[in-house]
């Protein structure tokens, strides 16, 4: 009888874990055919199937849609038209860019899910249940019984394995899909169009996420991030097939689910307890696919060194120091000059983004320099967080220091085993330890005890950290510190060692670099200076602040600002800042801000090296012409002035100082150039608009915080560029379309060696 | 006996690109290294330089066997190489290029060795542009620049004349002349003739991954299966 018993416990506890890996596998199956076809890494993969299943549940659950209706709806059009169109229009523009470039594109195209979903479902709205597939119907099974629903799941499972043989191996699309897997330009001089076949696998790709998405939310009903997260365990099981075999990816699959129910049914709480030590596992369950993910990276084979080098379009320059000495100091004073003007609220919020610029900050010179996507910079934030408030020494320099050199040591130890990785592997193996943190590590009482934890503010003698104002302006010169340490690494042999590394890992090696070494540096340098984002915070923290999906917008915004410079970092950091200030001035734009980013980032195929190039190009005129710095730098404080003295409102000081820096001073090279009819009237123009930037009362003009925020965009880029054409400037040059490649850019020595081995001169 | 190559065997996917190839370097000597393309004489490079490891054959450096060697120690016992395509550091400036790798060489004043580098290839007042500009000619040169920045014994050089003019062509001959005159050992892979037939004191043939001849450079050239796989006529 007993023996009888476990049989069925065993069955039950098989049949549950295989059709989690079901779904796990037709999720993985899809990010691999998309993953084989067009070399993009679709980490929205887990989004676009958490997208689906809410689609579905609209048609089928508020509106109440026949269900063959809802699913053919969604899985058979909607999802393949989001996929091709996703191929089409994002992914197609990211030929030529680094793979730090098309990973991030898929985590901007994560945060605009993400944003999406939160904006048309709110998660604290009361829903009508997510139903099974038949809910409440059973099969017999050999003495069990089994739900309608995971049969269904089983089945499915099956079915697109089939199908996806079939496809693979007999249709015409699938035979030149798996030629592009094999080499793209050979498919391509063959008559195969690489283009087409990567929006088909794109859309199929799609059509399994939904599929699996729809499944999964029967399971687990309609919650976003979990349903994301759990789609990230589908990772693992799309690596053990090595991101190529679709046979090992369901057996990888299959073993995810079996592992993942036996441990339910048969060690937790049993052979492993719930604490250990005085550590609570409760997370552990939870973290078998992520562990699993990290093992079966951590086997990867080496990769071979890459050789051939390809030209990417970033670009990216060697910081000066007397620019950079002059932006630290113009960052701090301007921080103090605004800060005794700002609400308490608006003080928190700029808090809020240097603390995001800090650890945007920390991916400059692992990412931005070394080449290596890291996403887990607010991970390490946390720890340093903790560090911070547990070490002795109640927030002293000795503490931070301390803080710093933990995490950064925490950050050289879990890079030594992802090191052999690169690429995609490295950026998973980064966030499988992210999520394995906030599992296992921010959620014991040793840690977080009760939920926050206070940071201390750091103790500096004499000088009173305790309000929010001097934290703010705390944190500012800690980012200038920082940014300067920064600028000085590059301009160190260890900072052309990180470039080298980036541009040509064959090379570095073969001129006697150790590479594991260099990246461990990287790592740890890059902890360290996220530790500061977490330790500097001074407030009160919680665990949820620091976990892996706080990760994405961070990495997401610092490379949409120019992951290679510091004002890169910190332009990226205010951005996510100032998504937050939308919310708080203008309730209305909250859903905008939440698909903000990740719409910002999706452009990133048009200009990869970042915005702040891109504005850093407006100013480049300016360089060493100290006299027109000066210009520039009076006219800002003469702003400052009016307002500090009541004379214009502090809506108009906003509006003065955004139209001073973005419309006035990119212009005062060619206004200063020469004095004629053009000068003038450009002059008079700029003057007109600085005086009705200061003088209208837009506080008052303007009825909401929201509309004031679009109407300053509007004047900002109408005072500007209307000055630049009565100036005429020439148009400013774009980082070169593609299409312009070899028309009206030249092409570079690589190009035509690119073609030429296409042709057949070299090979 | 500088470097030494024992029956060097590489095959991708069943196909023998270099199979069963001997050979050794000697220190003060130009070696040369001819073939059609595809013969096979990149992948033996990537032997050398520890890129790929070979499916058989070992090489050995000065009697140390470095077969399984990683790239970054070849390169401290003194492996240098050039790549036909090129691998420069294209987001730093030229002068940084080669930089860079006297710094990890632990050179004093790598600044200094790097303009003085420069000059010697002949690559002057364009030390500040960034090398992603350069033409194929003039990065070609900063590769050889940046790859002697390490004082190598061994110099591996992969077609290094190809995308040069002919001035530039006789200023690289004389320069690994001077090289080898100052007791460094030149591997070169070279499809330009005359450029091969002036500075090689050594040359060595593959075709489709084995070596057919080797000898003095003169009779080399009557070598009729060397003519054979060039010409292609019996
Ligand atoms: N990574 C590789 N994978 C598969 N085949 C390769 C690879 N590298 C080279 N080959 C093949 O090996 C042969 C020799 O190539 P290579 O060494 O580049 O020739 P060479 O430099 O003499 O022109 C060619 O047939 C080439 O296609
Ligand atoms: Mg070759």
């Amino acid at each position: 009888m007993l023996a009888l018993l476990d049989v069925d416990k065993l069955l039950t506890f098989t049949i549950i874990g295989l059709s989690t890996g079901a779904i796990y596998a037709i999720i993985a199956a899809g990010l691999v055919v998309t993953y084989t076809t067009s070399g993009i890494f679709n980490l929205a993969h887990g989004a676009t199937g958490m997208l689906a299943a809410f689609t579905y549940w609209q048609f089928r659950f508020a509106w109440g849609w026949p269900a063959p209706v809802a699913l053919v709806v969604v899985l058979l059009m909607l999802c393949p038209l989001f996929g091709a169109a996703t191929e089409r229009f994002i992914m197609r523009g990211l030929k030529g860019t680094t793979e730090v470039i098309r990973l991030t594109v898929t985590v901007a195209l994560f945060a605009g899910m993400l944003g999406l979903a939160n904006w048309i479902w709110p998660p604290d709205g009361s829903r009508v249940a997510f139903r099974r597939f038949f809910e409440g119907n059973t099969v017999p099974l050999g003495g069990i019984n089994v739900s309608w629903h995971r049969v269904i799941t089983l089945a499915c499972a099956v079915l697109v394995a089939a199908a996806l043989r079939y496809i693979m191996f007999r249709s015409r699309a699938g035979v030149t899909m798996r030629a592009v897997v094999d080499d793209r330009d050979l498919a391509e001089l063959n008559g195969g169009r690489p283009d087409r076949v990567a929006m088909l696998a794109w859309a199929l790709g799609a059509g399994l996420a939904g599929l699996a998405g729809v499944l999964l939310a029967g399971e687990q009903q309609l919650n976003i991030e979990p349903l994301v997260l759990l789609v990230i365990n589908a990772y693992a099981a799309a690596i053990l097939g090595r991101l190529r075999s679709l046979p090992w990816t369901f057996a990888g699959a299959a073993l995810l689910g079996l592992l993942d129910s036996y441990y339910l049914g048969y060690l937790d709480g049993r052979i492993i307890p719930s604490t250990m030590f005085g550590f609570s596992l409760n997370g552990l369950r939870a973290s078998i696919p992520i562990i699993v993910l990290f093992i079966a990276l951590v086997a990867m084979p080496v990769s071979r060194l890459r050789v051939g080098a390809v030209r990417f379009r970033e670009k990216h320059r060697e910081p000066v120091w007397s620019t950079s000495l002059l932006g630290a100091v113009l960052l701090v004073t301007f921080v103090i000059a605004i800060s005794g003007m700002l609400t308490r609220a608006n003080t928190l919020l700029a808090i809020n983004g240097f603390v995001f610029a800090i650890a945007a900050l920390s991916l400059v010179p692992l990412t931005g320099y070394a080449g290596q996507l890291s996403l887990a910079p607010m991970t390490f934030a946390g720890l340093g967080a903790i560090a911070m408030a547990k070490l002795p020494g109640n927030g002293s320099i000795l503490t931070l220091a301390g803080a710093i050199l933990i995490v950064a040591g925490i950050g050289a130890i879990v890079a030594l085993p992802a090191l052999r990785l690169s690429g995609v592997y490295l950026a998973l193996a980064t966030a499988a330890f992210a999520v394995l943190v906030s599992k296992l590590v921010f959620n014991q009482r040793q840690t977080f005890q009760t939920g926050n934890i206070d940071v201390p503010t750091l103790a500096i003698p004499f000088v009173d950290i305790g309000s929010p104002r001097s934290r703010l302006i705390l944190l500012s010169v800690a980012f200038a510190v920082l940014g300067l340490c920064i600028v000085a690494l590059r301009r160190s042999p260890l900072g052309r060692r990180l470039i080298a590394l980036k541009d040509s890992q064959a090379a570095a090696a073969t001129l006697g670099m150790n590479l594991t070494a260099t990246k461990v540096a990287a790592f740890a340098i890059s902890a360290g200076i996220a530790a500061c984002a977490g330790a500097l915070v001074g407030d009160k923290v919680s665990p949820q602040q620091y976990d892996f999906l706080q990760s994405l917008p961070v990495v997401l915004l610092a490379v949409v600002g120019g992951v290679a410079s510091v004002a890169g970092a910190l332009l990226g950091g205010m951005l996510l800042g100032g998504s937050l200030v939308l919310v708080i001035l203008a309730p209305a734009m909250t859903n905008i801000s939440k698909v903000l980013p990740g719409a910002i980032g999706i452009t990133l195929g048009r200009n990869p090296s970042g915005a702040s190039e891109q504005i850093a190009e407006n100013f480049r005129a300016l360089a060493g012409r100290w006299g027109l710095i000066s210009v520039a730098v009076a006219g800002g404080t003469g702003v400052w002035f009016l307002a500090n003295r009541g004379i214009i409102s502090n809506w108009s000081f906003v509006f003065a100082i955004a139209v001073w820096t973005l419309g006035v001073v990119p212009n005062l090279p060619a206004l200063a150039e020469r004095f004629d009819r053009r000068t003038v009237s450009a002059g008079i123009w700029l003057a007109a608009g600085m005086a009705a930037a200061a003088f209208i009362d837009w506080g008052t003009a303007v009825g909401s915080s929201g509309w004031r925020l679009l109407v300053l965009i509007a004047v900002v880029f109408t005072i500007g560029p209307i000055g630049e054409r009565l100036l005429d400037r020439s148009p400013r040059v774009r980082p070169g379309s593609p299409d312009a490649i070899g028309l009206t850019d030249d092409l570079t020595p690589l190009e035509v060696e690119d073609a030429e081995r296409r042709i057949g001169v070299v090979l | 006996m500088a470097l030494e190559l024992k029956s060097i065997s590489v095959s991708f996917g069943g196909v023998m690109a270099v199979s069963e190839v001997s050979l050794a370097l000697e220190p003060g000597r130009v070696t040369g290294l001819i073939g059609p393309n595809g013969a096979g004489k990149t992948t033996l490079f990537n032997v050398v330089s520890g890129i790929i490891s070979p499916n058989s054959g070992r090489v050995i450096l000065d009697g140390h066997d470095l077969t399984s060697t990683p790239p970054h120690r070849r390169a401290r016992r003194g492996v240098a190489r050039t790549f036909q395509r090129l691998e420069l550091f294209g987001s730093l400036s030229v002068l940084d290029n080669v930089r860079v790798a006297a710094e990890i060489a632990g050179r004093e004043r790598p600044d200094v060795v790097a303009a003085n580098l420069l000059e010697q290839v002949g690559i002057t007042g364009r030390a500040d542009s960034v090398a992603a500009d350069l033409s194929t000619g003039s990065a070609r040169l900063v590769e050889v620049a940046r790859a002697l920045a390490i004082q190598p014994k061994v110099l591996l050089l992969d077609e290094p004349a190809s995308g040069l003019d002919e001035d530039e062509t006789l200023r690289l001959g004389r320069l690994l002349r001077g090289l080898a005159a100052d007791g460094l050992a030149v591997f070169l892979v070279e499809h330009d003739m005359e450029l091969v037939m002036d500075v090689c004191d050594v040359l060595h043939v593959l075709d489709l991954g084995r070596l057919i001849a080797s000898g003095s450079p003169d009779v080399v050239r009557r070598d009729p299966a060397v003519v054979q796989a060039y010409l292609g006529v019996a």
